[in-house]
């Protein structure tokens, strides 16, 4: 379980991994969340949940960043552990996840930069030797 | 053979790609030829995308116009390039996600002071420092106007005329916004209610990354008469405000990404990048896109409105001004789709010209252009960086032929974010321009790394490959005093 920041011109690139799908999905939102705050000042103090639908794997990536962007706007929560679950459902597939965060304090958490969205670019879902990545691009 | 392989250069700042694959128009990049071999070594490192590959996927989307078009600061963005310009059919065209983007309508207004950069510059510390704590900058910081979303809904139909109304300006800054500070045809129902809600409490807010606010002077005007009409001297310092629809922005570009998506497969349009997701223009889908932008786009120059109010209340406090001796030179904005007259092939068409990372520069003579600036054309501003200088350019005859009357808008990465940050330390980067005289406030050092002058390109060489192509015309350098960044 990880990720990593690649080199990009312009913006954040990112590739995460994990165990499972929703593993690796977890990773994805933590490196979301580490490119506009240190994630190891962020307490996991309250939760959120969300329940998310797609008609891949790729859309549903970026519906869940985005729903965590928003959520900084909206609640004003930032977070740094979660619990993801991804299931086919049919032709779609299904996130079921709980975020574990507080309010973002700009004194505390060493505010970054803001991300504007999440791009269809670069996007990519894949398991390969028994690792699954997932792999976007955030405008900044 | 790939795109740069079939590059023909045929002037030292102009380049065409002619059709081939699925192309319908050729491609026509405005740019010397280090920027060219930029692109290309770029992309020879592995880089995802490149620039002129976008510009040949413009240029295959249904109904455009002449030819794709890229300016002199051209650099690789998401499906448009950035410093992109394509011009659809309204009958036959398409209104497409990539060639907008999602801070819709970022853009530049500069005001003018009736300060002296000799009156300004000893005091520069505490004035640039009360500006710091006045306009709200970076990640999480709220603005002082908070709006309810029945307000908010005023804002995506009136946009600064809004503003203004609620008394945050004076009476000549609409006259001197692009389109009056109001997009016409914004439908606040083709917005969703979550853009509506992460807005409310950013009408006001710089934001971060490239965005800035900078107090600069006049070092050297260019263009007499053009300077003469925009009230600009030599001395004269002014305020640069950079930033766009802020979260309002956002979501409507990341919510259309989905929507497009599926119109594009209900009206079977191939895409050439995922980034294209488009609508014919005159589909509901398309309207609806429209309309949705026109509310982001009244946004963002609601947004620069409330930030100018801001500035005016600082300089009245540190430097004694009556605030409506702070005037609005112009606003202009630089991500944007627009129904614009112009004449193509000999007859006068109406066509939509998406401007990516491109601001509009239309020349002497338009309707459009205030009447105090029609004589010349209106300004465009270039954003150099931190330690360099920006430009007031104008439109021109030539730019209105070659380029539907666009512009450049800034100098453009030359560094990743991540390169630059590893390179550059923020606190040396403050320190070594604190020895040039200016000052940097910013919330995140690590912010001013990646945004270091030398991560990025020379605006000088922008700049001048966009006046001799013709395109634009400088009217004057500014040099920054000091700089506020998120």
């Amino acid at each position: 379980m990880g990720f990593t920041y690649l080199d990009h011109t312009a913006d954040i690139a990112v590739r995460a991994w994990g165990g499972t799908v929703g593993e690796a999905f977890a990773e994805a939102a933590r490196a979301l969340i580490g490119a506009m705050v240190s994630l190891e000042w962020v307490r996991p103090m309250t939760s959120r949940a969300f329940a998310l639908r797609g008609s891949s794997l790729e859309l549903l990536l970026v519906d869940w960043l985005a729903a965590l962007v928003a959520e900084k706007d909206v609640s004003g929560l930032v977070f740094s552990r979660f619990d993801v679950e991804i299931e086919e459902d049919g032709t779609e597939v299904a996130l079921r996840a709980s975020a574990w965060g507080e309010p973002l304090d700009r004194d505390r958490h060493e505010p970054r930069a803001e991300v504007k969205g999440i791009s269809l670019l670069g996007l990519r879902v894949r398991v390969d030797g028994g690792t699954w990545f997932a792999e976007y691009v955030a405008d900044v | 053979m790939d795109e740069f392989d079939r590059l023909e250069q045929v002037s030292d700042v102009e380049w065409v790609l002619a059709p081939y694959d699925h192309m319908i128009v050729p491609g026509r990049i405005y740019a010397d030829r280090e920027t060219i071999e930029q692109l290309r070594r770029e992309e020879g490192d592995g880089a995802q995308w490149s620039a002129i590959r976008q510009v040949k996927h413009v240029a295959s989307m249904p109904g455009i116009v002449s030819a794709a078009l890229a300016l002199p600061d051209v650099h690789p963005g998401y499906g448009f390039p950035i410093g992109g310009v394509g011009a659809f059919g309204i009958d036959d065209g398409v209104a497409v996600v990539g060639g907008v983007g999602f801070d819709i309508n970022c853009g530049v207004r500069l005001l003018r002071t009736p300060l002296q950069r000799s009156e300004v510059a000893p005091d520069i510390d505490r004035i640039g420092e009360d500006l710091f704590r006045t306009v709200p900058a970076g990640l999480g910081a709220g603005g002082s106007l908070r709006l309810s979303i029945r307000e908010i809904d005023r804002v995506l139909e009136e946009g600064a005329t809004y503003v203004v109304r609620e008394g945050f300006g004076v009476a000549d800054d609409l006259e001197f916004t692009e389109e009056g500070g109001r997009m016409s045809g914004a439908d606040p129902d083709a917005v969703s209610s979550l853009a509506k809600q992460r807005e409310f409490q950013q009408v006001g807010t710089l934001g971060s990354g490239n965005h800035y606010l900078e107090l600069q002077y006049v070092e050297h005007v260019l263009d007499a008469a053009a300077a003469a009409a925009y009230g600009l001297s030599e001395g004269q310092v002014v305020v640069a405000v950079h930033t766009g629809s802020r979260a309002l922005g956002h979501q409507i570009g990341q919510d259309y990404l989905k929507e497009l998506g599926a119109a594009c497969t209900r009206y079977a349009i191939a895409i050439p990048d995922q980034e294209m997701v488009c609508a014919p223009i005159k589909s509901p889908e398309g309207q609806r896109y429209l309309a949705a932008i026109a509310g982001g786009a009244n946004g963002a120059f609601a947004n620069r409105q409330m930030i100018a109010h801001l500035v005016r209340v600082s300089l009245t406090r540190t430097c004694g001004l009556d605030p409506s001796a702070v005037r609005t030179v112009y606003d202009i904005g630089h991500n944007n789709a627009k129904v614009e007259e112009h004449e193509i092939d000999g007859e006068v068409r109406q066509v939509l010209v998406h401007r990516k990372g491109a601001t509009r520069a239309f020349g002497p003579g338009r309707p459009e252009t205030p009447a105090a600036y029609r004589s010349v054309g209106h300004p465009i501003f270039v954003g150099g960086t931190m330690g360099t200088a920006s430009y007031v350019m104008r439109g021109t005859e030539l730019g209105m032929k070659k380029t539907f009357g666009s512009g450049i808008h800034g100098a453009g990465r030359a560094l990743s974010r991540k390169k630059a940050a590893k390179k550059f330390w923020g606190e040396d980067v403050v320190s070594a321009l604190r020895k040039a005289g200016i000052r940097i406030f910013a919330h995140d050092p690590r912010g001013v790394a990646e945004e270091a002058p030398g991560a990025y390109k020379d605006v000088e060489r922008v700049v001048g490959a966009a006046q001799t192509a013709g395109l634009n015309h400088a009217v004057a350098r500014l040099r920054p005093m000091a700089v506020i960044k998120g």
